[in-house]
Formats: structure tokens, C-alpha cells, sequence
């Protein structure tokens, strides 16, 4: 680059900077991943949103990310950053960046904060979203239950917390319905994603005589270890078939790229809002990798099914009568759970046989 | 054929350049690394250690961000060099600071809603004193039944870590708040929170312990005896021995002073900057302490440096990942960088490469 087309840039950046009107300001979109966007896992498919922005708009957006930002100071100092750098709209996209996205909020009303799967909304400039992974849950618990040969199913979950517990409950529901004789195995991995500690849970589910792994935590490595030991598996995030062809029977997709899309339009137009959302299969945010052949068509037609009662609302996942695992009853016949408790879920359904650890 | 030959004398100016030179080394691979990316490096070179400090848009926020970041490393820095110095291996100093701050933050969950000026001296004294007793077990390990140090110190960490990941979802929950995991933010407990001393300047307790440390561990290496004890041990072992300094309470006080400071950070941080106990609240400030340590020479004033140092390259990290969508990796490659070069220069310091003729006898 020669000095005389530095000074060209230049001159030509100081016009279109000091000419607002001459051309439309691109939308700054910041996004902030828990993880890398390699991890083909929750932060990658953040990402995927954040790319179908990108399509969406074009030149009219910019889109920046920073990954790996670990909870707490470096969380509000990488969102403050991203403040600072000019951005519209930021997306943080880990519920423990909550209490650091208010301070941040609270510094810049102007910019509008997104928080996916946050539970802080102190300040008008931030909205919360999430998904109803439960629905996804209980179609791939009743899949499992079809299709266990040996009637146990491994389950590799990540932290005690109501998100978890909650899929493992729809999960086993499910699974039960249709398969009574049906058990659900448990190992906590302590971690979201930790794949030779994945691995090592589905190597010991396998081995208590598991036939299907499910897991609520983001690496491949279960599946891969299920590939190999061939026995089946459910994908998490995204479709993670290409690493387990055979044993990949579907598996819950996050789709954000509408949402994304949505509100970044919304502060093109000006007409962005706070909001407090929590979307399905309905809206569209859950959604599932491709049926693997090896799921007998009838289950398949089985499976749309209860996807299209879900998604119009006709059946919920949490239906009575259910009990609690101490045998105190829950749901009365009929009764459907409401989102608050199944947002603060600390209890398992009766039927599984281990306890929530401590 | 090849072989290694130690060199008699080491230069010493040599000791004090290599840091200078491995940055600059790191600055012309790192460069290259992000060219190869297809990145500007002149600007990503820029963004990682110049704009914190002195871009218009985002140095008045990043500079009190840099005292945040370094003050951990050098507090816990200036501890491990101590241990260093003698040759005694402190790999656990996460550990130290995870059992710190669930020390401290435990004092002050166990005092809420009461407000009271005890509270947070009571705090200082259970993080230093956390951090003490979980670096006393690999000492005492030791010196019983002759452990290595290493390795009971580092997997102690992960021992740590689940304890921290039980306290964030169990005894240390936020009642308030339902099913998530993580404390109550000691941000928003008055007596707990250890707040900015001025207001937007970074400058809170742990900071000013940071500075005590350096000042404190500096007289000590130079002017007390225990510090010529500590130089004598590194040194020559055996010498040491004869001139009447006990192994094993020189390998209590190195653990003891490491354990104390490294409690001491974690303590600082769940009150101030972190505010929370939650599950991943240890972002890895006892192993980048360990680089810091090395980069400073195992020398008080040099770890300050150092540490501002390795500061600078995460706010500017952040930034370049901002700014040209550097990847993640990029910047910890560009971080172990500095620690390899600079290992590189010392190895050439310290040794020489010889050829000789034919197999040896």
C-alpha cells in the first residue's frame, strides 16, 4: 500500500464519516459466545444467527463477536467494549452474563442489550430470550423410548440447574409414555462442554447396558463414543449427524437467525422494545436435525405428530397427572404446567431413580 | 553431532534484554500469524498493545480495566516467584485462589443482610487464611511423605473447582433467585463489596494489596534472611543445607506466603470485579500467574511490569477480536508466544549449542 492511496482512504473515510446523509449508517450488531464458534455446539449455532443476519441485511449491518468471554469482570468489560466501539445492538448469548449486561445497560440507555436465557431485566434497554428446549425433549425422549432395545437410556447432563432438569423430566415423560419398562440413567459432567469428560460418561452409560446416549452438553464426543460402540445418540445445537452418520438419530437444533433477524430490524425501524420472550417449536427457535433411516417410518409420522401438536398447541409436554419423585402429586389430571415453575424446576417426576446431586 | 553445553557464565544483561526481546520476537511471529489470517497486522499489533491505553475511544475505560486484570496476576505472581526462587514448585496457586474467595465470599453470605465495618477485614482474613491452609496440604504432603509438589498442588485445582461448582449450585445459591446457579452479588452487599477507592480508576483493595506485596516481597528478597535463604535453597540445595536452612520449613513458608496471596487475589476478585460465586468464576489467573512470574524474572518489580503486560494483551485481545474479527485462538497462540520465545532466549542464555566429532566416550 503506498502512502498516496493511505491518504485516498483516508480522505474518502473523513468524507463518508462527515457526510451522514450521504449513505445509510450500517446497524452495528455485537455478539458475545460463552465458547468458541467452533464448538458446533450452543455458541455455534449463535453464530449461524449471527451469519443469517449478515445475508439478511447485508451491507446495511455490520456484525462483530468476541468468543470465549468467560463469565463475570471480563464479561462486562468485553460488553462495555463493544459499547464503546459503536455498537446498536449487543446479543449475549450466556444467562450468567446477567448481572454484568444490566450494569453495562444501565451505563449506555441508548444501545439495546439482548440476553439469551437471562433472568435480570433491571434496566428498559434489555430484553431476554429463550427457548423451550423441553418441547424437543419430549420428542426425542419419545423417539428413545421406541427405539431402546434394552430399555436403559444415558443421559449426560451438564449442571444441576432447573434448564437441565426440566429436559431430563419431558425427556423421561415421554419415554415413559410409550415404553413403561423404560429407565433413565444420569451423569452430571459438571461442564457445558468438556469432551473427553463427555466422552468418558457415555463410555461408562454404555457400558451399564445404555442403547441410547442423550446429552445436554455441546461437544460431539458422546456421539462420536456411540458411533463407535454403535449404539444410538441424540445431536445437541445443531445438526451434528456428519460426526456420528449411524448413530445420529435426530437431535434438538437452536435456531436464533429469526429472532436475530427480528430485532435487529426493529432497531433499523426504530420500533425495538424490551421484551420477555420465551419461544418453541411453534415459533420456530427449536427445531430438529434430519430423522436418521433407522427410525421406522411409522415412529417418524409418530414424531411429526407430536411436533405439529406441540407447535399449534394442543399438547404440552407437561400434561397431568404427573407426580413429583416423592410421589406427592404435581399435575392433576389434565393440568398443564405453567412456565414459572417450570422455569425454577427443582424437582425430578416420579419414575427416575437417581437424585439431583447437591 | 549436536550436544549442550552449559555455559559458565551466563550473561546477565542478557537476563534483563530477553524479556524486551522475546516481546518484540512475539510482535514480528504474532504478526506474521495474523497476516497469514488475512489481517492487517500493523493494526492488530496496534490494537493489542497501544489503543488500551491510549485510543481516544476506549482508553479512559480500558486503563482502570488494566489495573482490574493485573492486579490478580501480580499479587499472585509476586507469591509464586518467592517458591520459584527456591526451587519449590507452587502449580496450584488457582486452587489457592478459588478456596480464597469462597472463603471470603462464605464470611460475607454468612453475615447478609447485616451491615457492619468488620465485615470486610473479617473477609480479607478468611480469604488469606483459605488460600493458606489449601496450599499447606501439598507443603505438608510433602514434607511428611515426600510428595512431589507438583502434582499434588496442581491437581488440587480441579479438586478446587468442583468444590466451587458445588458451593455456586448449592450452599452458596442465591436463595432469591430461582433455580440459577451462583451467589448473591456482594456488588450490591455494602459491606461486602470491595468498591472502587475513587470511583472509575480500578483502584480497589486488591490493587493496593498488590502494591504492599511487591514492596513487601522486595525488601524480603533483598535485605531479610529469609530471602538469602530462599536465593541460597534455588541455588545450591546443598549449600543451604550446611548453612543451617531447614527444606522444610523453607517449603511451609514458600507455600505459606504463595497460598496467603493467592487467597488473598481470589478474595479481592469475588468481592470486587466478579462480585458472584458462580461456576466458572476462576478464569485461570494462578497458570497465567506462572508466566507472569517467569516474564518478571521472579523479580517483585519485574512481575509489576510483567503483569501489566499479560493485562494489556487480554483488553487488547478482546479489542482486536472486536475490531478485525481476530479469532479467539489467535490471541492465546499470540499470549503463548511470549512464553515461548522468551523460554527460547533463556534456554540460549543459559546454554550453547556445541558441535562435536564423532560419538562421545
Amino acid at each position: 500500500m503506498t502512502l498516496k492511496t493511505i491518504l485516498g482512504a483516508a480522505t474518502a473515510l473523513g468524507l463518508a464519516l462527515a457526510a451522514p446523509a450521504f449513505a445509510q449508517d450500517p446497524t452495528k450488531v455485537g455478539f458475545i459466545y460463552v465458547g468458541p464458534v467452533g464448538d458446533h455446539g450452543w455458541s455455534y449455532t449463535h453464530d449461524q444467527g449471527r451469519l443469517a443476519v449478515e445475508a439478511e441485511f447485508g451491507d446495511a449491518v455490520e456484525t462483530t463477536y468476541i468468543e470465549n468471554v468467560a463469565e463475570g469482570p471480563d464479561a462486562e468489560r468485553v460488553i462495555t467494549q463493544m459499547a464503546l466501539g459503536g455498537a446498536d445492538i449487543i446479543f449475549a448469548t450466556s444467562f450468567g452474563y446477567g448481572p454484568e449486561m444490566n450494569n453495562v445497560a444501565a451505563r449506555f440507555p441508548d444501545i439495546k442489550f439482548e440476553h439469551a436465557t437471562g433472568y435480570m431485566q433491571e434496566q428498559p434497554n434489555i430484553s431476554l430470550y429463550n427457548a423451550r428446549f423441553y418441547e424437543g425433549r419430549a420428542v426425542i425422549g419419545h423417539i428413545a423410548g421406541k427405539m431402546t432395545e434394552t430399555n436403559k437410556v444415558g443421559y449426560i447432563a451438564s449442571f444441576p440447574i432447573p434448564e437441565v432438569i426440566m429436559g431430563i423430566n419431558a425427556a423421561y415423560l415421554a419415554a415413559k409414555a410409550v415404553n413403561p419398562d423404560v429407565e433413565f440413567s444420569i451423569i452430571w459432567a459438571y461442564s457445558w462442554y468438556d469432551p473427553a469428560q463427555e466422552a468418558a460418561a457415555a463410555e461408562a452409560l454404555i457400558e451399564q447396558g445404555a442403547d441410547i446416549i442423550m446429552q445436554h452438553t455441546d461437544s460431539t464426543a458422546p456421539l462420536t463414543v456411540a458411533q463407535d460402540a454403535g449404539v444410538m445418540g441424540f445431536g445437541q445445537a445443531s445438526d451434528m449427524s456428519g460426526f456420528a452418520p449411524d448413530s445420529h438419530l435426530t437431535g434438538i437444533v437452536d435456531v436464533w437467525a429469526p429472532y436475530y433477524i427480528d430485532r435487529v430490524k426493529a432497531v433499523m425501524d426504530g420500533t425495538w422494545e424490551p421484551v420477555n420472550v420465551w419461544h418453541g417449536i411453534d415459533e420456530g427457535m427449536v427445531g430438529f436435525a434430519p430423522f436418521n433411516d433407522k427410525i421406522p417410518a411409522e415412529l417418524v409420522a409418530e414424531a411429526e405428530g407430536m411436533i405439529a401438536a406441540i407447535a399449534d398447541g394442543s399438547f404440552h409436554p407437561f400434561t397431568g397427572p404427573i407426580n413429583r419423585q416423592d410421589g406427592t402429586p404435581w399435575l392433576a389430571e389434565g393440568e398443564v404446567a405453567d412456565d414459572g415453575t417450570l422455569l425454577g424446576m427443582d424437582f425430578y417426576v416420579e419414575g427416575i431413580t437417581s437424585e439431583i446431586p447437591n | 553431532m549436536i550436544r549442550l553445553e552449559k555455559r559458565l557464565a551466563p550473561s546477565k544483561r542478557a537476563q534483563y534484554l530477553n524479556p524486551f526481546l522475546a516481546v518484540a520476537l512475539t510482535m514480528i511471529a504474532g504478526g506474521l500469524m495474523f497476516a497469514a489470517l488475512g489481517k492487517d497486522p500493523i493494526a492488530a499489533i496496534r490494537l493489542i498493545f497501544f489503543d488500551p491505553i491510549f485510543s481516544e475511544q476506549f482508553g479512559s475505560y480500558s486503563r482502570p480495566q488494566l489495573l482490574i486484570k493485573s492486579a490478580p496476576l501480580i499479587l499472585i505472581a509476586v507469591g509464586l516467584a518467592i517458591g520459584f526462587r527456591a526451587g519449590i514448585w507452587n502449580i496450584g496457586a488457582e486452587g489457592q485462589y478459588i478456596i480464597g474467595a469462597l472463603c471470603g465470599a462464605g464470611v460475607a453470605l454468612a453475615f447478609y443482610p447485616m451491615e457492619g465495618w468488620f465485615i470486610f477485614p473479617l473477609m480479607i482474613f478468611a480469604g488469606a487464611l483459605g488460600g493458606f491452609l489449601w496450599a499447606m496440604i501439598p507443603a505438608i504432603l510433602k514434607t511428611r511423605f515426600n510428595t512431589n509438589e507438583i502434582l499434588v498442588s496442581l491437581l488440587l485445582v480441579y479438586v478446587a473447582e468442583k468444590l466451587l461448582a458445588g458451593m455456586a449450585l448449592g450452599l452458596m445459591r442465591n436463595p432469591d433467585v430461582a433455580g440459577f446457579p451462583g451467589s448473591r452479588d456482594l456488588r450490591r452487599y455494602e459491606s461486602a463489596h470491595n468498591a472502587d477507592l475513587i470511583a472509575n480508576t480500578g483502584m480497589h483493595w486488591g490493587v493496593v494489596a498488590a502494591m504492599i506485596a511487591v514492596i513487601f516481597a522486595y525488601v524480603m528478597m533483598t535485605r531479610h534472611s529469609l530471602g538469602y535463604q530462599v536465593r541460597l535453597a534455588g541455588q545450591a540445595p546443598r549449600a543451604a543445607r550446611f548453612a543451617g536452612v531447614s527444606p522444610t520449613r523453607l517449603v511451609v513458608t514458600c507455600f505459606g506466603i504463595a497460598g496467603v496471596l493467592a487467597g488473598l487475589a481470589g478474595m479481592f476478585e469475588v468481592s470486587g470485579p466478579s462480585g458472584q460465586v458462580r461456576i466458572d468464576f476462576a478464569s485461570g489467573y494462578g497458570f497465567t500467574a506462572i508466566i507472569v512470574a517467569f516474564l518478571g524474572r521472579l523479580n517483585p518489580i519485574g512481575i509489576v511490569l510483567a503483569g501489566l503486560l499479560l493485562g494489556l494483551t487480554y483488553i487488547g485481545g478482546e479489542l482486536s477480536q472486536m475490531m478485525l474479527q481476530l479469532p479467539g485462538a489467535a490471541i492465546q497462540v499470540f499470549q503463548g508466544m511470549l512464553l515461548f520465545f522468551l523460554l527460547a532466549l533463556d534456554f540460549q542464555t543459559n546454554y550453547r549449542l556445541r558441535l562435536t566429532k564423532g560419538a562421545r566416550a
